[in-house]
């Protein structure tokens, strides 16, 4: 990996990234509230590198979420979508007083992240393997439009299965599409089994690279890691899209639910959510004890 | 006893234009180079069949403005769901059979649940090569009814074809456009007030003893077997609807009160199942109107390969045997 070159890292972004972290954890569990059930486990893992992704990598504006300059972030995995509003509300795209209406009729944010319901949800996921093939005609769209915006797409390790994403890989690298992103969560967990039973998916980077991707792994509950890959990822312009994989732990930051017998869809009892969001508070402090820094 | 000769399947895509008709060469290119020299928003972008959809003629025109994206239809229809995001309108290409049956999902979620602004061109629409089932899109108008927001246009012609593909550039949503491709008949010069237009049907000739509803290739077969029906006695009405999505309701329930005794043929280069025939068989139980129906197109079958006057022949959609059973049941009437 090379190390950034044009963005310095501040020492103390990475205490600020941990806590927009925290925050967005915190609105994925008052979501997941609720509807006493949901995606949380996955919103707890991949919070982090949404974090990095609203908060160092991306250029946007909160008041104008079509900004013709801001970079898009296409949410392939709809399933997911309680984790990305719960970025786009600590982004102030949506704001917070949506929570209560999660997964609620008419409300703006429905359990499937759809593009016509929510600001800033930018494509319609849920049908797995779209997101990237959108993202290579986006990204083929902006340089037709000599903008330097550029196209994250966020898919899991499952949707690798899906034969329509490795058209997609293949494309992206043959129109030199060096302002696409693939943000790959590896989670280990799909909808039957834990995704290396469902169908081998290592070694991941290999694959990419075979295809003429940049391919970083990193931990991606690592904040300092990504902020670095992310960083890597941007700086790069050498006609070839990167891929950034992340290897998350469900349920991140909630020890209840990081025992938890993992399955694609987590059952919270009732009497669990305030448990949950307890220790998710608590591991917030500590951490940030430990790193020394300020918490409020 | 004479043998006849064997016709051989020839080319993939055989000529469907008898000998000494006026053709033109690859309208849908052409159209649409005209098209993009208007609207700079338009790109053109296939799976590996710009030869064989006529795009070629606009990729030669525009090489910066084309996107050949490899044998990867479902890719096709992302990337041009991605392309029409970011404000251009695609022109996407393949053949039938590959974007109904292979890339459905695809136009269905990335581009029709957001009506986004793709104009899907396919080529091999229902019998048009002799290449077999892997071939022949037989059932995509059935496929691809259920969709909502799609737009399905089924023209007869070049001269349809031309003014389609204007119209579709002009429409705001996206469109699947059955596409007759290299020389391609004129058969509606003829008629000189005739425009095409989405969501319209027209009036193309006029007669008592039976109606032909048509679109595509068959209203072309429909003009043919009117014509030689006159020269017995016979007068058929021709309404070509070359939209079958959204369907002209009005003008179709119109031209049938007309003539409320006159039998309905309805000749589609379809299966008989899902297309036209049956869109105007539900709409005329939905407005209680019931005169005489009849069906003229594919049967529910996996086709024969072979050569296409054979096939047409064989499956009862050529201009020979339209006559033949229009004819038939014209004399019953005539007779009583």
């Amino acid at each position: 990996m090379q190390p950034a070159t044009h963005r310095v890292i501040a020492p103390a972004d990475i205490p600020a990234l941990r806590r927009r972290a925290y925050r967005i954890r915190r609105h994925a569990l008052l979501m997941g509230e609720v509807q006493g059930q949901g995606y949380v486990g996955q919103a707890l893992g991949i919070a982090d590198v949404l974090a990095v992704a609203y908060f160092r990598a991306m250029n946007l504006r909160a008041d104008d979420p079509e900004w013709e300059e801001r970079d898009r972030f296409l949410l392939s995995i709809g399933h997911y979508a309680i984790a990305l509003y719960a970025a786009l509300i600590e982004a102030g795209v949506i704001s917070e007083s949506e929570i209560e209406n999660y997964g609620s009729d008419d409300s703006m944010l429905p359990m499937s992240g759809m593009a016509a319901y929510t600001p800033g949800m930018e494509i319609t996921g849920g049908s797995l393997g779209h997101g990237l093939g959108i993202g290579v005609g986006m990204a083929l769209g902006l340089k037709r439009k000599q903008s330097h915006s550029r196209i994250f797409n966020l898919l899991s390790d499952g949707e690798l299965n899906e034969g329509s994403t490795w058209e997609a890989a293949a494309s992206a690298v043959h129109w030199q599409l060096d302002n696409l992103v693939a943000i790959v969560d590896v989670n280990d967990q799909q909808a039957d089994d834990k995704s290396s039973s469902v169908l081998g998916y290592e070694p991941i980077a290999d694959k990419w690279r075979a295809f003429g991707w940049t391919a970083l792994r990193v931990n991606g509950n690592d904040i300092a890691a990504l902020v670095e890959a992310f960083d890597s990822a941007l700086d790069s312009a050498d006609g070839k899209p990167c891929v950034i994989i992340c290897d998350t732990l469900m349920g991140r930051g909630v020890p209840l639910l990081e025992d938890r017998d993992k399955t694609h869809f987590i059952r919270v009892d009732e009497d669990e959510w305030r448990i949950a969001l307890k220790q998710l508070d608590d591991t917030y402090a500590h951490s940030s004890d430990a790193a020394g820094s300020e918490h409020s | 006893m004479t043998t006849q000769p064997r016709l051989k399947t020839s080319a993939m895509i055989a000529s469907l234009a008898a000998e000494g008709q006026p053709t033109t060469s690859a309208p849908f290119g052409h159209a649409l180079i005209e098209a993009a020299a208007a609207d700079e928003r338009i790109v053109g972008m296939t799976a590996d069949l710009g030869k064989y959809t006529d795009l070629h003629v606009f990729a030669q025109a525009y090489p910066e403005r084309h996107y050949q994206m490899g044998m990867a239809e479902q890719l096709l229809m992302s990337a041009g769901a991605g392309m029409a995001r970011e404000g251009f309108i695609p022109f996407v290409t393949t053949y039938g059979v590959f974007a109904s049956r292979r890339a459905y999902d695809f136009i269905c979620m990335a581009i029709a649940e957001e009506k986004l602004n793709v104009k899907i061109v396919c080529a091999l629409p229902g019998l048009t090569t002799g290449y077999g089932p892997s071939h022949q899109a037989t059932e995509d108008m059935a496929i691809f009814r259920g969709m909502p927001n799609l737009t399905i246009v089924d023209p007869c012609d070049a001269v349809d074809i031309e003014q389609a593909t204007h119209a579709m550039a002009a429409h705001d949503g996206p469109v699947y456009l059955r596409l007759l491709r290299g020389k391609v008949p004129r058969v509606l010069d003829r008629f000189t007030d005739y425009r095409f237009e989405i969501g319209k049907a027209r009036r193309l000739m006029d007669g008592e003893d039976a109606l032909i509803i048509s679109s595509g290739l068959m209203t072309m077969r429909a003009i043919e077997a009117a014509d030689l029906l006159a020269e017995r006695g016979m007068h058929v009405g021709v309404l070509h609807s070359p939209t079958i999505k959204p369907l002209d309701a009005q003008t179709i329930l119109e031209e049938i009160r007309r003539h409320p005794q006159r039998p309905v043929y309805v000749a589609e280069n379809h299966s008989v199942i899902g297309g036209l025939g049956e869109s105007v068989a539900a709409l005329l139980m939905n407005a209680g109107v019931h005169p005489e129906f009849h069906q003229i197109g594919l049967p529910d079958a996996f086709l024969d390969a072979g050569a296409l006057p054979t096939l047409h022949d064989r499956y009862g959609i050529s201009t020979q045997a339209m006559v033949k059973t229009l004819a038939s049941r014209i004399s019953l009437t005539h007779a009583s």
